[in-house]
């Protein structure tokens, strides 16, 4: 059981579940979940009453590379899954190169279980369009593009909504990063593909091409859209920023560890009393979370979570006290991912979760690499097969054997994720597949695992009724 | 023509109707406009030839190929390959069911195996009506809100099997219907038009089912301590439980 703090300090996070150290007034900040309860949350008014656009005038104030430096120092981290620096991304764009530089935002929220980028936009939009300006200023780009996912409309009407308003005030445009210093800001809705939120196969999408990873080198700050330099950064990577700037690189590393500073959106759901939106400093803990929020649902314990979306290995209830940051999820064997905190509890069958999450892997494969392309078809039809309780003993090797050779051996992290759930349900929970085997079968009753197994109505609902 | 289908449009198609296409292409020059490099204009246009026929037709690729100087073959090898373009002629409502891992384990499977059943289709397939087109659907980033039902990629939250047969009943009757998050429906090619860059000017669209859904504010009410820390189920208890 990993109780090392990031600290080095004491174990703040008690074993037991009860007690103050579960204050959700102490524990959690809302930055850009702040006002998200105000009914016009979305719209320029409800943004600048709360400070909208006051770090904009901050920054532009300041030399782009002097801006650069400040959020490096302030150490954020990309919030889209990798944790790569975002200032040290803005960093690697060649200056005076006389290409068009260029920001893409990654909006084509779709990693399974991850939920936070979505809520955002649709309460807070103003927040990524400020950081936008931002950014651009930094890395002197004049036309930036948000990449939404298609299957979000009302989202995107509220982007429409935000860009129109931004435009109107003058914080994009013509004059927007200075007399005479443009910036256009593209709205651009996807058509359905998972693939597309991995960096450089958005590029191609973009481009209007079929969305297929390329391969790197050349990186995007080089050659990215149209082949000029580019930062792709995730949503909240951006949305951060203003409140960076605003409140200060002091402010922002009062949160969180050395590595791992500031404030971010973790997304409860699942078998838990209360699903939904947490923003905290870095390395809270699932424990912490889920004994401020009521737990799981009555009566229940949690079995396994994702750290981070279906591509981060799946840990279990040994692991309540991992620190929920880069280097505490690390250390456990997994990834803090995009922090989506998918719980199930102990009427969920692994083999089933798994077996699904394959075919989504199997179905979003672009097909470029063959590892990826065959071994998540071949995990798929094996999978089937020991969820029936149809396969034999050597094909739980099998399945691990294929992992590995998807792991590692593609263009993008796609192969990578689609092994993630098998190596970790193997080493956590291979008894359960050796009882499928056995039983010739699967031994779970999938109604018990449903939102109304123990009750007549969602219990979430009530609780906030 | 050989016997076997490859789903590949008979090319050349037929052009649109002198009106159609003069609509459409000064939607579709508004679009090209936007980007550096026309290409880019390709995914949004195909939304737009979609809004037009509800779904991409051999002509709706045949347009993007003459206004983007590419083959139909191109464009027809990015047609195929994202999800939400349709190559068959389907309902006024797309009725999305999430099956992956976490709204199926909370009951996406159910609601999905419920709906076929009720509606009497399968996997993409319309009903009779023309009405609705029922498929699953993978992810739609609204997990804290499973089982998510998406209309037209409008959110239904919190689903049961009950609601989600009542909802497609209202579809069919053609009762209005507002979703959880989202503004009260428009039909599927009404839809495609906004995704295609085109603001939905319906009044009260934008601000419809306001800022934001329940549970995306779960964590805000906990801090600013307005509801209450839930009871701790203790955990463990219920291994004694198991399978009950």
């Amino acid at each position: 059981m990993t109780t090392v703090t990031h600290d080095g300090g004491q174990d703040e996070t008690s074993a037991h579940p009860a007690g103050g150290e579960a204050d959700p007034q102490k524990l959690l900040t809302p930055v850009l979940s702040a006002h998200w309860d105000e009914s016009d949350s979305y719209t320029l008014a409800g943004y600048r009453r709360h400070g909208g656009y006051r770090a904009l005038r901050k920054a532009l104030a300041m030399d782009p590379d002097d801006l650069i430096a400040y959020v490096k120092e302030a150490g954020l981290r990309g919030r889209g899954g990798a944790g790569f620096p975002t200032g040290m991304k803005w960093q690697f764009i060649p200056q005076g190169d006389g290409k068009p530089h260029y920001l893409v935002v990654n909006a084509d929220e779709s990693e399974p279980g991850t939920c936070k980028d979505i809520p955002l936009l649709f309460a807070n939009p103003h927040s990524l369009i400020e950081g936008i300006v931002i950014a651009c200023h930094a890395i002197r780009s004049h036309h930036a593009f948000i990449y939404l996912r298609g299957e979000v409309v009302p989202v995107l009407r509220r982007l429409h909504l935000a860009v129109r308003e931004a435009y109107e005030a003058g914080y994009l445009g013509p004059d927007a990063l200075g007399p005479g210093k443009g910036l256009e800001l593209t709205v651009h809705a996807g058509a359905g593909a998972y693939i597309c939120g991995e960096e450089t196969a958005l590029l191609d999408s973009l481009e209007g091409r079929r969305g297929q990873p390329r391969l790197r080198p050349p990186f995007p700050a080089v050659a990215g859209l149209y082949a000029c330099p580019t930062v792709v950064n995730n949503v909240e990577s951006i949305a951060s920023v203003p409140a960076l700037v605003d409140k200060g690189k002091d402010w922002f590393r009062s949160m969180g560890s050395e590595k791992s500073p500031g404030f971010t959106l973790y997304s409860l759901s699942g078998h838990v009393a209360r699903p939904g939106q947490y923003e905290a400093p870095l390395g809270i803990t699932l424990r912490q979370l889920l004994d401020m929020s009521g737990g799981m649902r009555p009566g229940h314990r949690l079995k396994f979570w994702t750290p981070g979306g279906s591509s981060t290995p799946l840990l279990t209830d040994e692991h309540l006290d991992v620190p929920l940051d880069y280097e505490g999820v690390g250390n456990a064997g997994s990834m803090l991912g995009t922090k989506a905190l998918q719980c199930f509890d102990e009427t969920t069958c692994v083999v089933r979760a798994v077996t699904r999450w394959t075919e989504f892997y199997a179905h979003e494969s672009c097909g470029k690499c063959t590892p990826c392309r065959e071994g998540t078809y071949w995990l798929v039809q094996l999978l089937r097969d020991i969820e029936a309780g149809k396969a034999g003993h050597a094909d739980l090797d099998k399945i691990a054997d294929i992992a590995d050779n998807i792991n590692g051996k593609s263009f993008c992290a796609l192969g990578d994720g689609a092994a993630s759930p098998i190596f970790s349900s193997l080493q956590y929970f291979r008894d359960e597949y050796e009882a499928h085997l056995a039983g010739r079968g699967c031994p779970f009753d999938p109604e018990k695992s449903t939102a109304w197994a123990d009750g007549p109505s969602s219990a979430h609902l009530e609780v906030n009724a | 023509m050989t016997s076997v289908e490859m789903g590949i449009p008979e090319m050349p198609a037929p052009d649109y109707p002198a009106e159609v296409r003069e609509r459409l292409e000064a939607d579709a020059r508004e679009i090209i406009a936007r980007y550096p490099d026309s290409r880019s204009a390709l995914l949004p246009m195909l939304h737009l030839v979609q809004s037009e026929e509800g779904h991409v037709t051999r002509t709706g690729q045949r347009f993007c190929a003459e206004l983007l100087e590419l083959t139909t073959a191109e464009v027809n090898a990015v047609a195929t390959f994202y999800s939400m373009y349709r190559r068959k002629a389907s309902g006024d409502y797309q009725v999305g069911v999430c099956t992956n891992t976490l709204c199926a384990v909370m009951g996406g499977d159910a609601i999905y195996a419920s709906l076929r059943e009720h509606l009497g289709v399968g996997d993409g397939e319309t009903t009779e009506d023309g009405k609705v087109t029922l498929e699953h659907v993978e992810c739609n980033a609204a997990c804290d809100f499973a089982p998510v039902v998406m209309v037209n990629w409008e959110f239904f939250d919190n689903q049961t099997p009950d609601s989600a047969r009542a909802l497609v009943d209202d579809l069919r009757a053609g009762r209005e219907v507002a979703p959880t998050r989202g503004a009260p429906l428009c039909t599927f090619k009404e839809t495609a038009r906004v995704l295609a860059g085109f603001p939905d000017e319906r009044a009260g669209a934008v601000e419809a089912s306001g800022s934001a859904g329940h549970a995306s504010l779960a964590g805000l009410r906990m801090a600013k301590g307005e509801s209450a820390p839930g009871v701790v189920a203790p955990r463990g208890a219920a291994t004694d439980e198991e399978g009950k």
